[in-house]
């Protein structure tokens, strides 16, 4: 597979200009990571373990202080690509309410495409396209602020999407949303996803860290595991001493397994979960 | 409570008022204020009364929403009202009492005078009503585009209002959490004198400030991910065309204004 985001040894730290001396907090201690094109890869890692910062660091919002981000290819730190980069990496922020810039829905998914100057009629076509594909087509000419969270969430992903980004780093998209608007952001994620789109998710949400092709975990810093949802969550035991939980279909088969009930380890879906234990039952009644 | 105010939004509709050019609109209201302070009786307010109604009727907007902007300004048109029908003590006198006097002049004025603010909060609501902020602000910032020669930031300014605008119903909400949060503590906003009640804001105000920082931060950065660099090489979503609608609505206007002129010249003689 093609390599589309390269992090390699890249560190950052915030300084407290405040502080008399001025104190340095590191936040990111060498991060080495390859993203592939089209891949759709989860960021766990409980507060202050630097996944924000991380998230960051891929559209040159900051650079980092040693090591290097490259995305397919250009160097965050060359500014003379800065705007083609983070054309291509977009970013949606947890609180839709702080990235929507326009007070009509439309005018708001055209911002970044007015900034980048693209003609006015490529403009109008590219912003129904995004819009239609987040499902908010007949919201067009409607207010923001009148919308529920996960319509505005979904707006702010068609802001994005309509610059056409190669990939989209979503910052705990679903945090402050309900049930209904998780499940609508979520939905939206895998459809972009199979689109083609590559997407690098942080959350705290195991669930949907579970429907990631991959999943890396982080803690004070530095990643400490990257695999595929089933083997990442089958080390129960690591999750839990960084602070982390696993998916609840996950916690109850160790539970079960414990127990001596012979199932397997990495079960992480409730279907998945329902299935074994239906078998189980009906083999042993 | 917060929730009532409706100046300053926007009603989407596919009127012909809603359709005009923006930049014709705003041209249209400073002409039609100036055509209320022409207007030196209230047969010349007369015209400026037919032609609102004219102007609300092609716009299709409900009647209420127009009684529903001048609502929250009622203490100012009474207030101004009263001042007029009690301080103007030329003419013949209706009522005399005691040192109250209120005279035919005094009356004349009073209707006079609120009819004008009537006039002016409606001309400046339709034009919020029938017009989006953002295409307000466009128009705002083309009007202004020539003074950027003299280092004018018309760009920035009408950034800044865009912006204003979208947050002002987020700020409103957000206001009233924090009240009922505050409330919930036990805080007493309704009682007291002027100073108490002061004093009472200031811990609503402390976290709305915080949060609206917190906001802007971020909505800083969402803008610089979305490649937001200043006004420079700036494409538009809308353009803004003129349409032969917009001159006649512009002629109309100057039409109307001319009447108000010839009123108060033959009224006069």
């Amino acid at each position: 597979m093609e390599k589309f985001i390269e992090i390699s040894n890249a560190e950052f730290s915030y300084v407290n200009e405040y502080d008399d001396p001025p104190t340095k907090n590191t936040v990111l201690k060498g991060i080495t990571l390859d993203i592939n094109r089209g891949e759709f890869v989860a960021v766990l890692g409980h507060n202050g373990s630097g996944k924000s910062t991380l998230a960051k660091l891929l559209n040159a919002i900051n650079l980092p202080e040693k090591g290097e981000v490259k995305i397919d290819g250009i160097p965050t730190s060359d500014e003379e690509h800065l705007y083609d980069i983070r054309r291509r990496v977009g970013m949606v922020f947890q609180n839709p309410d702080n990235q929507i810039v326009a007070t009509v829905v439309e005018e708001d998914v055209a911002f970044a495409l007015e900034n980048i100057g693209v003609e006015p009629s490529e403009i109008r076509r590219r912003v129904d396209e995004a819009l239609k594909t987040v499902g908010m087509y007949e919201y067009r000419e409607h207010a923001p602020h009148k919308l529920s969270g996960g319509q505005k969430q979904r707006i702010a992903i068609a802001g994005v999407l309509a610059m056409q980004p190669e990939c989209i780093v979503m910052d705990e998209p679903t945090a402050m949303l309900d049930p209904i608007g998780r499940r609508e952001i979520m939905k939206t994620i895998r459809e972009l996803n199979s689109a083609g789109v590559t997407i690098v998710l942080i959350t705290h949400y195991m669930d949907e860290a579970a429907q990631a092709g991959r999943v890396v975990v982080m803690d004070s810093g530095r990643v400490i595991a990257d695999d595929v949802p089933k083997k990442v969550f089958s080390q129960m035991e690591m999750l839990k001493s960084v602070g982390l939980d696993v998916p609840d279909v996950t916690e109850l088969t160790h539970m079960l397994i414990s127990d001596g009930v012979s199932l397997p380890d990495d079960i992480i879906s409730e279907d998945e979960c329902f299935e074994r234990l239906y078998n189980l039952l009906k083999k042993g009644g | 409570m917060i929730k009532d105010i409706t100046i300053g939004q926007f009603f989407p509709g596919k009127s012909i008022v809603h359709r005009l050019d923006p930049r014709i609109k705003l041209l249209i209201t400073v002409l039609y204020i100036v055509m209320l302070f022409v207007a030196d009786g209230l047969a010349g307010l007369g015209v400026g009364v037919v032609f609102m109604l004219l102007a609300f009727l092609l716009s299709k907007i409900p009647f209420k929403l127009m009684l529903k902007s001048i609502k929250p300004l009622v203490p100012i048109i009474l207030f101004t009202g009263i001042l007029n029908l009690f301080f103007i003590s030329s003419g013949t006198p209706v009522v005399e009492w005691h040192f109250i006097k209120i005279t035919d002049q005094g009356i004349k004025t009073m209707i006079f005078m609120a009819l004008r603010i009537i006039l002016l909060i409606c001309g400046t609501s339709l034009l919020t009503y029938t017009t989006s902020p953002i295409t307000l602000t466009d128009a705002i910032e083309r009007i202004l585009s020539p003074l950027k020669i003299i280092k004018f930031p018309a760009h920035e300014i009408a950034m800044m209002m865009t912006i204003a605008l979208r947050f002002i119903p987020t700020l409103i909400e957000e206001t009233d959490k924090i009240m009922s949060a505050q409330k919930a503590r036990g805080a007493d906003m309704e009682s007291g004198n002027v100073f108490h009640r002061a004093k009472a804001l200031i811990p609503i105000l402390i976290p709305l400030f915080v949060s609206a920082f917190r906001r802007a931060e971020e909505l800083a950065l969402a803008m610089e991910c979305r490649c937001y660099h200043g006004g420079e090489g700036r494409t538009r979503l809308k353009q803004l065309k003129t349409a032969p609608r917009d001159y006649i609505a512009v002629a109309a206007t100057v039409l109307f204004l001319a009447a108000v002129i010839a009123l108060n010249r033959l009224l006069a003689s």
